[in-house]
């Protein structure tokens, strides 16, 4: 199996889903022959032509309602915001045309809009922000944010295959950083399914992201002090897999939510509520979030790293979690 | 008034822009694509739109029907001049004021008004009303209230036809108020770069709600626009059903032909409220006195009694038809339930 950075792991879903079915194109800003502002998609234009690699005008809201456009008529069109952060130019084709059309006309939009999001790579206000909270609180969109290289692979093919559309996050700060061995060819992980990616018995992170690096190389600390941290890494924030959250809850009794997202208005708050709604006999402490302060995300490192959430802050939070 | 309102009247305004100029158009296109039998049809098509919009005023003041209730009268040769312009493979993204254009496409009286009335069986299940629908069988996709966000998905609409080598035109509207939403510039500026076979028509009833037009825009007309995109503008009166009709027909060969997008300014006057709750007293009197005497259904009606295309006689039997038709379809609807409650919680996505 070959080992692929995050970033190639995107790419190389892409490149299958397109060599597979001719109904997938993707559109986006300058992903033609510079091959996007991160090179997801060097060399497509060769590989596919004009017409299904195609540069659009700075007009996110033409790209998001095209999309949905050629998703009514038959396509399977992957968007690509340069930026996630400006996914806010076209903002009303998201949460009003294409989150409504499934409830108004028993029509699937089968789209995707993708793109780099998160922070701690010097972005500023404006190249770093988590806007997945937004989306997920729009019934009608499904919303992705994977934290490993075949993860990331395969929920691409799956929300390229959904009948609806999916916002799909990429954090730019794992896309070279993080590598691991990714199937080939086939390889399908499907929306709505959290996975545990570390066992533990003493306490439970729910996380996604980046922040599941963060939370893994927390629970590695405290394993050499014994104690024992269970990580899940929910994958999909809608459709949301409760079952999975709920038993390792039921299991560990103490539960840390980390995001790097910020705090008020996180998904993280939904994720405490389903939990002390359905697992309240269960808790031996209150649930405890780590997420980002609530400010913009500022430009000067040591400021950006004073309001992002990171492993010594999870620590922190996992030893008062284990102390209460 | 602005000399665009005043000049509408009778002549109409021709305008070219983008790669034609303005001398290349004839001042009187010949109409001879159209036959007695069309002429009959986009008669009808108007005289449905007309009946459909009082018969809504009427339940609303009953009280039997809610919501808004947007009146199209002033507006029917607009919507049914251009709809008849277009194939049935083609697809028509209409507004709210469009009602017309569903009649022209083949919609049912009967689908329209349970749609409208929220009623068991309607085509959005009682999700939403109006001509918010979609009908793939009729490629009739409605809008939303956001207005011009279906300017970009009609062209996306089309981006994809062109992609699989097919010939389907999209045909789209926006208001004056509806033309200064950015979407409306993201997306012809979108479809006349890649050449997509958009006919965006601008319909220019003076006011967006309550805003005049001097307070909406500064360009003279809003064809103007197509200019600065590089493709085909044109303002027409749009009153005048066979001129409209013959405009969009060449809008949508230019389409078909690889041309590109065409933005067509059709002026017309919004004869009531913006809604029924609004008595619209901020237009003046003397406007609307006006815009009276240019009632689209009157003078098309003279045109064909002058012509000899119908009789007063057939004209009569056909109003008393689309009334009794009318009225069985209220009778139908009313007679029929809201949905079940429970439906409003299904079908959030799709399998």
């Amino acid at each position: 199996m070959p080992v692929l950075t995050f970033l190639e792991a995107i790419s190389d879903a892409l490149r299958y889903e397109m060599k597979r079915d001719e109904s997938v194109f993707m559109l986006g800003e300058d992903i033609a022959e510079y091959g996007g502002a991160f090179k997801i998609t060097k060399g497509f234009l060769e590989e596919f032509g004009r017409s299904r690699v195609l540069n659009t005008p700075i007009s996110e809201t033409a790209i998001l309602g095209a999309a949905i456009g050629a998703a009514l008529n038959g396509m399977r069109p992957v968007a690509e915001m340069q930026f996630m952060d400006f996914v806010t130019n076209g903002f009303n084709q998201l949460v009003n045309v294409a989150s409504t059309t499934a409830y108004r006309w028993g029509m699937g939009v089968p789209m995707v809009v993708r793109g780099p999001a998160g922070g701690g790579v010097g972005g500023g206000p404006f190249h770093s922000r988590n806007s997945e909270a937004w989306f997920a609180h729009t019934p009608g969109l499904k919303v992705v944010y994977p934290a490993f290289p075949a993860d990331a692979k395969g929920l691409l093919i799956s929300s390229i295959r959904d009948n609806n559309p999916v916002v799909y996050y990429e954090h730019k700060g794992l896309y070279r950083k993080i590598r691991e061995e990714v199937p080939e060819g086939e390889y399908i992980v499907p929306l709505g399914k959290a996975r545990i990616v570390r066992e533990g018995r003493d306490a439970s992170v729910i996380t996604y992201g980046s922040m599941v690096h963060e939370s893994l190389a927390a629970a590695e600390d405290l394993e050499k002090e014994g104690v024992s941290v269970e990580v899940v890494d929910i994958r999909t924030l809608i459709p949301f897999d409760e079952e999975t959250v709920l038993a390792s809850v039921r299991k560990t009794n103490r539960v840390l939510i980390a995001h790097e997202a910020t705090l008020t208005g996180g998904f993280g708050g939904e994720i405490a509520a389903r939990i002390a709604d359905r697992a309240f006999e269960y808790l031996d402490a209150p649930v405890r979030r780590v997420a980002s302060f609530d400010s913009p995300t500022p430009f000067a490192p040591t400021m950006e790293k004073e309001v992002l959430p990171d492993r010594t802050k999870i620590l922190f939070e996992l030893r008062n979690l284990l102390a209460y | 008034m602005k000399t665009r309102t005043t000049s509408a009247k009778g002549k109409p305004l021709r305008h070219g822009s983008g790669k034609k100029a303005s001398s290349d158009i004839p001042a009187v296109q010949p109409m001879s694509a159209l036959g007695d039998d069309d002429r009959k049809k986009l008669f009808l098509h108007m005289l449905q739109a007309r009946e459909f919009d009082m018969a809504m005023l009427r339940l609303y003041r009953q009280g039997r029907a809610f919501g808004g209730v947007y009146s199209q009268i002033g507006n029917e040769a607009t919507a049914v001049g251009s709809a008849y312009a277009m194939r049935m493979s083609d697809a028509l993204f209409p507004m709210h004021r469009d009602i017309g254009g569903h009649f022209v496409r083949g919609q049912s009286l009967e689908a329209l008004m349970l749609n409208h009335t929220a009623r068991v069986g309607s085509m959005m299940r009682g999700t939403d009303g109006t001509g918010h629908y979609a009908d793939a069988s009729k490629k009739i996709y409605g809008n939303v209230s956001h207005l011009g966000a279906m300017i970009p998905v009609a062209a996306g609409y089309v981006l994809s036809s062109k992609m699989r080598g097919e010939d389907t035109v999209a045909m789209t509207y926006i208001g004056d108020g509806g033309s200064q939403v950015g979407d409306f510039h993201e997306a012809m500026n979108f479809a006349a770069v890649q050449k997509l076979p958009l006919v965006l028509i601008v319909e220019n009833n003076q006011y967006a709600y309550s805003t005049p037009n001097s307070e909406e825009f500064a360009c003279t007309r809003l064809s103007d626009r197509a200019i600065g995109y590089g493709c085909f503008g044109e303002t027409i009166d749009g009153t005048d059903v066979e001129l409209v009709y013959e405009t969009c027909r060449r809008a949508v060969e230019r389409a078909r032909a690889g041309e590109g997008p065409s933005i067509i300014e059709a002026v017309t006057m919004r004869m009531r409220g913006h809604a029924e709750h609004d008595d619209a007293r901020y237009v003046p009197k003397g406007l609307v006195d006006e815009w009276e005497k240019r009632d689209p259904i009157a003078l098309y009606q003279e045109s064909l009694l002058q012509r000899g295309v119908m009789t007063e006689q057939e004209i009569a039997d056909l109003r008393k038809q689309l009334s009794e038709e009318m009225n069985k379809a209220i009778d139908d609807a009313m007679a029929l339930p809201y949905p079940p409650a429970e439906e409003g919680k299904k079908h959030v996505f799709v399998d």
